[in-house]
């Protein structure tokens, strides 16, 4: 028995690589994520359903069009934003339910600030006005979720509680902050961050962006090698490399081609002074891309940082991470005032883009970016969760809510498909899960 | 191995810490030497723990003073005791289970590149070396280490103490979910460790273990300390009384 039909182990170049049917072992060559695949698979199942139904019932399939593709990425935006941070605060063990109030009284206070204080002062669309409306607004936002976050820490009380006394509060102080009063238009600057008229950034500007990010894959994949081949670790075979490489490049350059194929309205061409028969293209919009620089920011920080590790730690084994030396409640501070500023930078897209400042403005949010999060696969029970899966999760709530609506359902059967959506996409995550372990 | 050889390494005098009006320790001092052994015994809630983790920075004491290497200590929380190289090894572990072996060694002092980012394929090396001394055949370095064996996870435990230099090493029963495989290599591992020069206090219930590995025994009661007898001058019997009835043999002190 000293021949083994077997390869060894250690000539293989991954665990894994060499057995099984063909696509599990492209999937542990390439190493890409099931979980990910499940949810994009889901999603494409979604956006193909909605389609359909439009078809073949009303004989009009509007969803798998630039237009509408592009309006939920929009759309999506202020959720995904807030749900970045929603899954730090549930990987720590613990839940915000404020959010949307917060997103009220940002958006109140910055209402004011642009409308009613800074013309008095600057004059009427001075150029720094959005400025210091976004700065006061997501430093507003911090300072919110920070004294939340001082509560929950360093005084002890849960923060289901906390936040929902906040969710209370904001909302109450965005109704006071003005009477009530709806405030619009916005400064016409701070309203190009909503993505409306003139908020995008044109065919050129997407090529740039794709170039860009296609680039970023192409170095991160070098540089992951680079970084492997120099502790001897196994490399993912030659083929696997390229295929994720052109996989990334691909999804990126097709997002920019959608993006570019929604041309501008006639009445925006005409108020441009260009002829109505003229396409112009869409282009990524403003938020669009601020929701994507938050996604890479925020998985920088969870992925790469120290202050990600220990929140994963946290969330892991609280009593572990303090006996390691980590301030747990520093750290549950400072993640509640990041959960904050960003809603801040929520509340900016949200009253960007109805060009005024409601104080019902992100009501219910909560419960959405909560939704995202978990959809998501963040894990209510603390330390998992990743920042692309709450991005997918909030584009798949947005895409069921303005799927709904494309297709004529109402308001009550919109919020019952929701709601059974979460429960079945929460079981259908522990399913997985068991199978996995 | 007696106590007139120089400077301790710890000295802890005169320790008192007690939780809602319960004394969980009772001015009790306890000292160690380098190359030495301690063992610390008693019953469950005879505040062995309890007083050990004032000593690793989990608690803090309400009285009395720690002098390391003759030098008072001032060690209000873990990050304080890892500064004077103290290392522990709890029972409970204290791993953060979803995260992997080399994220848990490092876990409050990771290894960064110089933009400041945590390296992990360095830490990865550093633990896949490490654990090839300890434990050669631990291969499971990419999952969480919950997916591990409990000997597995005591391993990870292990080395994160022996990684950064202690010099004063604490096990609170480190030996207690382990098989007799690996019972025998945290045996090996401490004798190994005791010849480098480090110091251990060794928190134990089993007396055979005791025995076998311990120079001295400190025997603790009700938050109190019993006595203090070098193990090569008393039979298990002196100990177990001690343990038990808290009846202080004649070599005791």
């Amino acid at each position: 028995m000293s021949k083994s039909p077997q390869t060894s182990p250690a000539t293989a170049p991954l665990a894994g690589a060499t057995e099984g049917n063909p696509v599990k072992r492209f999937l542990a060559a390439t190493e890409i994520d099931t979980r990910l695949l499940g949810m994009l698979g889901a999603l494409a199942l979604i956006w193909i359903g909605f389609h359909l139904y439009g078809a073949i019932v009303n004989g009009n399939g509007a969803f798998l069009t630039p237009r509408n593709l592009w309006n939920l990425s929009v759309q999506t935006s202020s959720i995904a934003i807030m749900a970045t941070g929603m899954v730090l605060v549930i990987i720590t063990r613990n839940i915000d339910l404020s959010v949307g109030s917060i997103i009220g009284v940002t958006g109140m206070m910055m209402g004011i600030l642009q409308v009613d204080v800074l013309p008095q002062i600057l004059g009427l669309g001075h150029w720094s006005i959005w400025i210091i409306t976004c700065v006061v607004g997501i430093a507003l936002g911090a300072l919110i979720g920070a004294f939340h976050g001082w509560l929950i820490a360093f005084r002890g009380i849960p923060s289901f509680i906390v936040t929902l006394g906040g969710l209370m509060v904001w909302r109450g102080m965005a109704f006071i902050a003005n009477g009530g009063k709806t405030i619009s238009p916005v400064d016409s600057t701070f309203a190009l961050l909503g993505g409306g008229p003139g908020g995008n950034v044109g065919a050129m500007g997407s090529w740039i962006v794709g170039l860009i990010a296609c680039a970023g894959v192409v170095w991160l994949l070098v540089n992951g090698r680079k970084q492997r081949r120099k502790h001897d670790f196994p490399l993912r075979p030659m083929w696997a490399e390229v295929t994720l490489g052109a996989i990334g490049c691909g999804a990126i350059i097709g997002s920019v081609l959608l993006m570019n194929a929604y041309p501008l309205p006639k009445g925006i061409l005409r108020q441009m002074g260009l002829p109505e028969d003229a396409f112009v293209s869409h282009g990524f919009a403003i938020p669009v891309l601020i929701m994507i620089a938050v996604g890479i920011g925020m998985t920088i920080l969870m992925t790469r940082t120290r202050f990600g590790r220990y929140v994963f730690a946290i969330g892991g084994n609280p009593e572990a991470a303090a006996l390691a030396g980590i301030n747990t409640r520093w750290m549950t501070l400072k993640i509640f005032a990041l959960m904050g500023a960003l809603t801040g930078i929520a509340a900016v897209i949200a009253s960007a883009r109805l060009n005024s400042a409601t104080n019902a403005l992100g009501t219910l949010d909560e419960l959405y970016v909560i939704a995202a999060a978990v959809i998501g696969g963040t894990s209510l029970a603390g330390g998992v969760g990743t920042i692309y899966g709450a991005i997918l999760g909030a584009l798949v709530m947005q895409s069921l809510q303005s799927g709904m609506v494309l297709i004529g359902f109402d308001a009550a059967i919109q919020r019952i498909v929701v709601g059974l959506v979460l429960v079945l996409a929460v079981y259908l995550d522990n399913l997985y899960n068991a199978k996995t372990k | 191995m007696t106590a007139s050889k120089g400077t301790p390494l710890v000295e802890m005098r005169d320790i008192s810490i007690s939780f809602g009006g319960i004394k969980a320790v009772d001015h009790v001092s306890i000292d160690l030497y380098p190359g030495e052994v301690v063992g610390l015994l008693g019953h469950n809630g005879a505040g062995k723990s309890t007083l050990i983790k004032c000593l690793s920075g989990a608690y803090q004491k309400d009285a009395g003073e720690i002098y390391i290497n003759g030098a008072r200590a001032e060690i209000n929380n873990p990050r304080d005791a890892r500064h004077y190289n103290i290392e522990t090894i709890y029972q409970t572990l204290a791993l953060a289970d979803n995260l992997d072996a080399a994220s848990n060694l490092f876990l409050g002092r990771e290894l960064v590149t110089a933009a400041g980012f945590v390296d992990d394929a360095r830490m990865e090396a550093e633990t896949r070396k490490i654990m090839a001394r300890l434990n050669p055949n631990f291969r499971k370095f990419n999952v969480p280490v919950s997916a591990l064996s409990g000997g597995q996870r005591q391993s990870v435990a292990i080395a994160r103490a022996v990684y950064f230099n202690a010099k004063i090493l604490i096990m609170d029963e480190p030996t207690a979910a382990l098989g007799p495989q690996e019972t025998q290599m945290v045996a090996e591992l401490i004798q190994e460790l005791k010849r480098q020069g480090l110091g251990i206090f060794l928190i134990e219930h089993d007396i055979h273990a005791v025995m076998d590995l311990c120079d001295r025994a400190v025997v603790m009661k009700n938050g109190q300390r019993v006595g203090t007898v070098n193990v090569g001058e008393v039979t298990d019997d002196d100990i177990l009384g001690m343990i038990i009835m808290g009846k202080k043999p004649a070599a005791a002190y």
